[in-house]
């Protein structure tokens, strides 16, 4: 087991996030042609998809190149920050369970990809200026990997029962509810219905 | 003993066999309380939830053949709209232009981009077609119990997991390209109907490749050699 694996993944969870804040405002590319201007954001890009009816398109684009690494990105910070400090958070069971669905539909690497392909497309008619953001999807790609590549599930399990022995040593006197949030159930298992 | 052999005792210890089910999510491994029989085939595999993580924790996927029999097949009709119909419209002073996928490739090529052409090519027509193709043979393999090459076809299911993503890059190209060239009097991009289509095309080849259970491959292996 990898040790600290749980801090460098928070870290790098932190800086992910401001990348993925710059990456999301500011301007992925500029385009000159004969005087005229044009950039876009990746939002922008979302809502021009929007404006000309394709809405399964345009929320297919939001939801894997803003939404899922931002849901990533929020259960990782939910689960390791209050772990960090010795505190269970009381959904962690439920944000353990969204990480890796967020990160399976997170496509951050394919759409800078798209991005490098579409200016190599209208270099022949146009001169392309590619923008801050996309530098900021380059650094968000290698974060994300990073994130992921240090977030060790072991560790976690091992952290969570330290914390809860912890917590249940300090309040031993007071029954209390679970604190991971995990539904009561009897010593089976079995899923209440 | 010989090579062949050992492979096989190693084959033979299962979860499923020993009545154990592991998650998905945190890899613990649990004994759910009242199991009958421990056959991987059990019709009631109703599952538990996790005792650690509280995630659904199924013996095989539930109704996995069944499930990806129908995305399978769903994305194999919308296949053919994604590379026939327009996914790209482009209005400039001279003339309207209609691409679909195959033209935007063939203009990358004749622009002197090999480069990109063939990664469009490959990513955004090769690879959901054998995608769909492999997933069929996999399925379909899976539901006669077959016991050919499982180690092979393992590694199949695996590749394609990991390669299916990037067929969305056409819809990234069109999706910039549409926000981009937005010059009214010089020319603007839209995206046409296809594009719909192929989205379509690869969410549904994701959820094919996730409710398939790469374990079923094995389980017919592990059935025989319990038998003989």
């Amino acid at each position: 087991m990898t040790r600290n694996g749980l801090d460098r993944s928070l870290a790098f969870a932190i800086a992910a996030c401001m990348l993925l804040v710059l990456a999301n405002t500011l301007p992925i590319a500029s385009l000159d042609v004969r005087g005229q201007h044009s950039e876009t954001t990746l939002w922008g890009a979302v809502v021009a998809l929007h404006e000309q009816d394709m809405f399964v398109v345009s929320a297919l684009v939001f939801v894997t190149t803003i939404l899922a690494p931002a849901i990533e990105l929020c259960t990782i910070l939910y689960m390791l920050v209050p772990l960090r400090f010795g505190h269970l958070p009381r959904h962690l069971s439920l944000a353990f369970r969204l990480a890796p669905v967020a990160r399976e539909w997170g496509l951050v690497d394919v759409f800078m990809l798209g991005v490098v392909v579409s200016l190599i497309k209208l270099n022949n008619l146009a001169l392309v200026i590619p923008g801050v953001a996309l530098w900021s999807f380059g650094g968000l790609i290698v974060l994300l990997t990073a994130v992921g590549a240090a977030f060790n599930p072991r560790e976690l399990w091992v952290r969570v029962a330290e914390s809860r022995a912890t917590l249940a040593r300090y309040e031993s006197s007071t029954p209390r509810r679970d604190a991971a949030g995990i539904a009561p159930r009897d010593a089976t298992g079995i899923r209440s219905k | 003993m010989n090579a062949a052999k050992s492979t096989m005792s190693a084959i033979a210890v299962t979860a499923a066999g020993r009545g154990l089910l592991a998650c998905p999510a945190c890899e613990l491994v649990s004994r759910p309380p009242t199991r009958t029989s421990s056959a991987v085939n059990d019709v009631n595999d109703e599952g538990i939830a996790c005792p650690r993580c509280g995630a659904d924790v199924h013996l095989r996927k539930p109704e996995s053949i069944r499930r990806t029999w129908a995305f399978v097949l769903a994305a194999a009709v919308l296949y053919v709209p994604a590379n026939m119909l327009p996914i790209m419209d482009t209005n400039s002073l001279f003339d309207a232009q209609r691409d679909t996928i195959l033209s935007g490739v063939m203009y990358l090529w004749s622009t002197g981009s090999w480069g990109t052409a063939l990664i469009v090519f490959v990513a955004s027509i090769v690879t959901p077609l054998v995608k769909l193709i492999a997933l069929a043979c996999l399925t379909l393999s899976v539901q006669v119990r077959s016991t050919w090459r499982p180690l092979l076809r393992t590694r199949i299911y695996r590749a394609v997991t990991i390669v299916g993503r990037w067929s969305m890059l056409d819809i990234f190209v069109v999706t910039v390209l549409v926000a981009l060239v937005q010059l009214q009097s010089i020319a603007v991009i839209s995206a046409g109907p296809a594009a719909i289509a192929f989205g379509a095309v690869v969410v549904l080849t994701m959820f094919a490749a996730y409710s398939f259970d790469p374990r079923l491959i094995w389980d017919p292996i592990h059935s025989e050699n319990a038998d003989g």
